[in-house]
């Protein structure tokens, strides 16, 4: 046996003494590493897999197919090309994938500081109105000036509709899951009510009076297309914008002083408090920053691709709830956000191009992504169980002397 | 006690990786003794008994029951063998009344059916009575004292038949008083031939309860004595590994500026209840004031109105001569207060954070470690390597965890960030509760040291000993007024009265 080793990796002994639950399970989901996430999504895969089973498919062609109906195969072939039907494919995956990262940020910020933001979609439809309101209006303005008008607009009004939440908590104490929740339904009535028949963002189109849909942003607001064909949905520079969000959050997370505020208060408020930091504050700004995040995914889907909503748009939209799933498998870290949401974003539309019945039925189909963010959401809740039975396992099982020690990272 | 043995275990040995936990461990129990395994954090004490318990399986060795080889599976076995553990946090489910919690499991039942609730206190009465228990079999364990919960966990081993019970440190979470209770169970426990194993590493206690004591140390054996002839020294020695300084040696205090001052503070606590009523003292540079008191007398709202962690209703707080009103944690720190608070694990130390995060949780907003709102993550590191360093904090390094560590390296690693500030007042609330030997003649060496730079120090313990052994002048707090004050020599037992009211100043 070599010298003893005093690095992370502690023994299960010393892991027993450290005091509080929530110590321990931190610590060993640190040792966990990506084992549990990859683990879940094997195993809602699996699960997925048997649905599709049971109503009498091979679930690898139903997967092969998924995976190439998210342009997934692009990479065994690459072009830059997007009349080929896998660049396209991609370039659909990433606006979804776009759409995924920035609300998966909403909920993994809030995380950072103890939060549970389930508030991610009324956040986004904030964003999709404030965005498509300045979009559509202040016509005249250049190019960039009226796109990035936009951009701040739906982001601040993203923050402020969760900073609601997060001023709640830190002056009343209210729970922000049940204050999210119900300012997720305010958000959802009021654009149902805005872009619907006779709301104030509906179509000024005089022959479509009776249409429940916006006016399209103007085009000076719309996003250029770095991917693809302006109009026919190409891939628009909202997903460079994610990518640099992601970047936002590992750095303030990570490297700014507000971060290390957030991620004390997260863990612990009585220590954060005693070293000086002020709880209260940080909830409402966490909050608030997460909401930013939800709020730019409205900001970037409306001025990069879609230009218009609905009330029907409203009705289907679920992208602040995926987010959650994202930001669970990505153990709300910068790099495991982007995974989750390439994983979700293929799901989600890989399970609507051109499946053939006679590998997946059609209604089964789009509803396989929600089979397996349920699962996903499910088995993440369940996390600690599993890392309970994997630890009880470790616990219990003799080890030789000599023995290489197994390492629980993946 | 008889010389019969109950029960051996031979040659043990457990390996983790990376670490030997026990090795060639071997120890005998007699019917009807008190034996105390005695050892420091992570000398194994802790690897053994859970091995005798069936948690963990040896990798080598053999444990004996009455002279038959056994093996245990899992708890369940060893319960089956007439082995009961009490652990030092409580299984116990509060909103369950004490019988229902100790038949738990093996409940009896009426009509083949139905928990047979009379049936439960009855045996629950009976065994109180025979053991001398003093509990209310009726009442909710949420609304009992610790002491009494302690009891609970030790009938559900009764009940289940135990004749071998083993307490890992009992007393760590009981008062004086409490504590001096539990050793009457035990040995009436003793006389109806129960053997017991005490895992503690409290030299005074083991040496008051303890027929025979086995030391651990590193993993291994060191010895087992019989408490005749065995001294708080010889023990510390055979736990350590080397000499121990047990008194703390000190020059008589050389005190300068009065650093910290209170006036007519009155702090109420969460519910409203004035805690503080009206306290006033100062501690001058080079001193160390402690503040003696039974726990709930009003300590833990004083240090918390002195950190700003709660806002005082009333009073004067001076910290080097600055006033603080209505100040904030922020503004204390600012004001030179350094502050070890009394829990470590909840206050004191972030404990998924890194070391060098954790070392950095007063100072990250300014110069060097941050600079517009930038942080510099490599001069954390730097201080904390300098920190562990100087600290002698062991058990990892910059990027550990905290939680990772022992209590006395996470109390060092406390101690370190506060003491490195530069404080010119120092708060130190129970800085030495549940750490082993090592750990608290370094604190206090490390207090004294610091009282002899010029600090002031505000000791604030339930340990009567530290504060007698420590503190240049002692005041005794009684519900929430300071009504003893003793330089120089004083009897334990005259401040032992003040603290339960006893000679309480009559107002004027």
């Amino acid at each position: 046996m070599s010298e003893p080793r005093h690095d992370l990796v502690e023994s299960p002994e010393q892991a027993a003494q450290t005091g509080t639950l929530a110590a321990r399970i931190s610590l060993s989901q640190r040792a966990g590493g990506i084992a549990v996430p990859v683990a879940t999504v094997v195993l809602a895969f699996l699960l997925g897999g048997l649905v599709v089973l049971a109503t009498g498919h091979n679930p690898l062609d139903a997967y092969h197919d998924i995976f190439n109906g998210a342009g997934l195969n692009w990479f065994f072939h690459p072009t830059t090309s997007t009349q080929g039907a896998a660049g396209y494919n991609l370039s659909q995956t990433l606006l979804q994938t776009t759409t995924l990262i920035l609300t998966g940020l909403a909920v993994a910020f809030a995380f950072r500081c103890g939060m549970f933001n389930i508030g991610g979609q009324g956040q986004y439809f904030v964003g999709l109105v404030v965005a498509n309101w300045l979009g559509v209006n202040f016509a005249g303005m250049s190019l960039l000036p009226h796109a990035v008008l936009a951009i701040v607009g739906a982001t601040l009004a993203g923050a402020v509709w969760a900073g609601i939440a997060g001023v709640l908590k830190a002056t009343t104490g209210a729970h922000e899951v049940i204050s999210t929740i119900m300012l997720n339904w305010i958000a959802y009535y009021m654009a149902s009510w805005l872009f619907g028949a006779g709301g104030p963002l509906q179509t000024s189109d005089p022959t479509r009076s009776t249409v429940p849909i916006s006016n399209d942003v103007a085009n000076s607001a719309q996003l250029p297309v770095i991917w693809g064909t302006h109009g026919f949905q190409g891939l628009d520079i909202g997903f460079l914008i994610a990518i640099a969000a992601l970047v936002v959050f590992w750095a303030l997370i990570n490297r700014t002083t507000l971060g290390y505020e957030v991620r004390a208060v997260g863990f612990n408020p009585d220590a954060a408090a005693y070293g000086g930091i002020n709880v209260k504050k940080n909830l409402i700004r966490a909050m608030t920053i997460s909401g930013a995040f939800a709020g730019l995914a409205g900001a970037v889907d409306m001025l990069g691709y879609l230009y218009h909503y609905g009330t029907l748009d409203v009705l289907v939209s679920q992208v602040g709830f995926i987010g959650i799933a994202v930001a669970l498998l990505g153990r709300n870290t910068a790099v495991g956000t982007f995974l989750g949401a390439l994983l979700f974003g293929g799901l989600l539309y890989g399970t609507t191009q051109g499946l053939s019945s006679d590998v997946i039925q059609p209604e089964l189909a789009t509803n396989l992504t929600w089979i397996i963010q349920g699962l996903v959401v499910l088995f993440i809740g369940a996390d600690l169980l599993i890392l309970y039975v994997w630890n009880s396992r470790r616990r219990l099982r003799p080890r030789r002397p000599g023995q290489a020690p197994a390492k629980a990272t993946a | 006690m008889s010389d019969e043995l109950v029960l051996e275990m031979r040659g043990i040995r457990k390996e983790f990786p990376g670490v030997v936990a026990n090795d060639d461990v071997s120890i005998q129990l007699r019917r009807g003794e008190v034996h105390a395994l005695l050892g420091e954090n992570g000398a194994g004490k802790s690897t053994l008994m859970n091995i005798l318990y069936g948690l963990y399986r040896p990798d080598a060795g053999e444990i004996r029951l009455n002279g038959k080889p056994v093996t245990f599976g899992s708890a369940s076995d060893a319960i089956e063998a007439g082995i009961g553990m009490v652990h030092q946090h409580f299984m116990l489910i509060p909103v369950m009344t004490v019988a229902e919690n100790v038949v738990l499991g093996t409940e009896p039942v009426k009509d083949g059916l139905l928990l047979d609730e009379a049936a439960a206190e009855r045996r629950v009465a009976d065994m109180a009575k025979t053991f001398n228990f003093a509990v209310q079999p009726g009442a909710l364990v949420e609304e009992i004292g610790v002491g009494q919960q302690q009891r609970v966990e030790i009938m559900k081993a009764l009940y289940r038949n135990a004749d071998i019970l083993i307490l890992d440190e009992p007393t760590a979470v009981l008062t004086p008083q409490e504590a001096s209770d539990l050793f009457e169970i035990l040995r009436t426990l003793r006389r109806e031939g129960i053997s017991i194993i005490f895992i503690s590493h409290k030299l005074k206690e083991v040496l008051e309860i303890a027929d025979r004591i086995t030391v651990l140390r590193r993993g291994k054996t060191i010895e087992t004595v019989p408490r005749e002839g065995a001294t708080e020294e010889s023990l510390a020695r055979a736990m350590v590994g080397r000499e121990v300084l047990l008194r703390v040696e000190k020059q008589p205090a050389q005190t300068g500026d009065v650093l910290l001052e209170v006036e007519d503070l009155h702090v109420t606590d969460d519910r409203g209840i004035e805690k503080v009523r009206g306290v006033s003292f100062q501690v001058r540079a080079g001193e160390i004031v402690g503040i003696a008191g039974v726990d709930g007398n009003g300590q833990t709202e004083l240090i918390e109105a002195l950190s700003g962690l709660r806002r005082a209703e009333r009073g004067l707080i001076r910290v080097g001569g600055r006033e603080l009103h209505h100040a904030t944690t922020r503004d204390v720190l600012d004001a030179g207060l350094g502050h070890i608070p009394e829990d470590r694990q909840r206050r004191g130390l972030v404990l998924e954070f890194s070391l060098a995060e954790n070392i950095a949780l007063h100072d990250y907003a300014t110069p060097p470690d941050s600079k517009w709102g930038w942080l510099f993550p490599g001069r954390l590191v730097e201080r904390a390597r300098r920190l562990i360093k100087e600290f002698d904090v062991r058990g990892g390094g910059p990027f550990t965890p905290a939680g990772a560590l022992s209590g006395g390296n996470q109390q060092k690693l406390v101690a370190a960030r506060e003491i490195d500030r530069d404080p010119k007042a120092l708060i130190a609330a129970q800085p030495t509760r549940g750490l082993d030997v090592g750990a608290i003649e370094y604190l206090h060496r490390r207090l004294v040291s610091e009282r002899d730079e010029g600090r002031a120090i505000l000791l604030v313990s339930l340990e009567l000993d530290e504060i007698l052994s420590l503190s240049d002048r002692i005041l005794v707090i009684y519900e929430g007024e300071i009504v003893g004050e003793h330089t120089g020599a004083v009897s334990e037992e005259q401040i032992g009265f003040e603290m339960v009211g006893v000679g309480r100043k009559v107002p004027a």
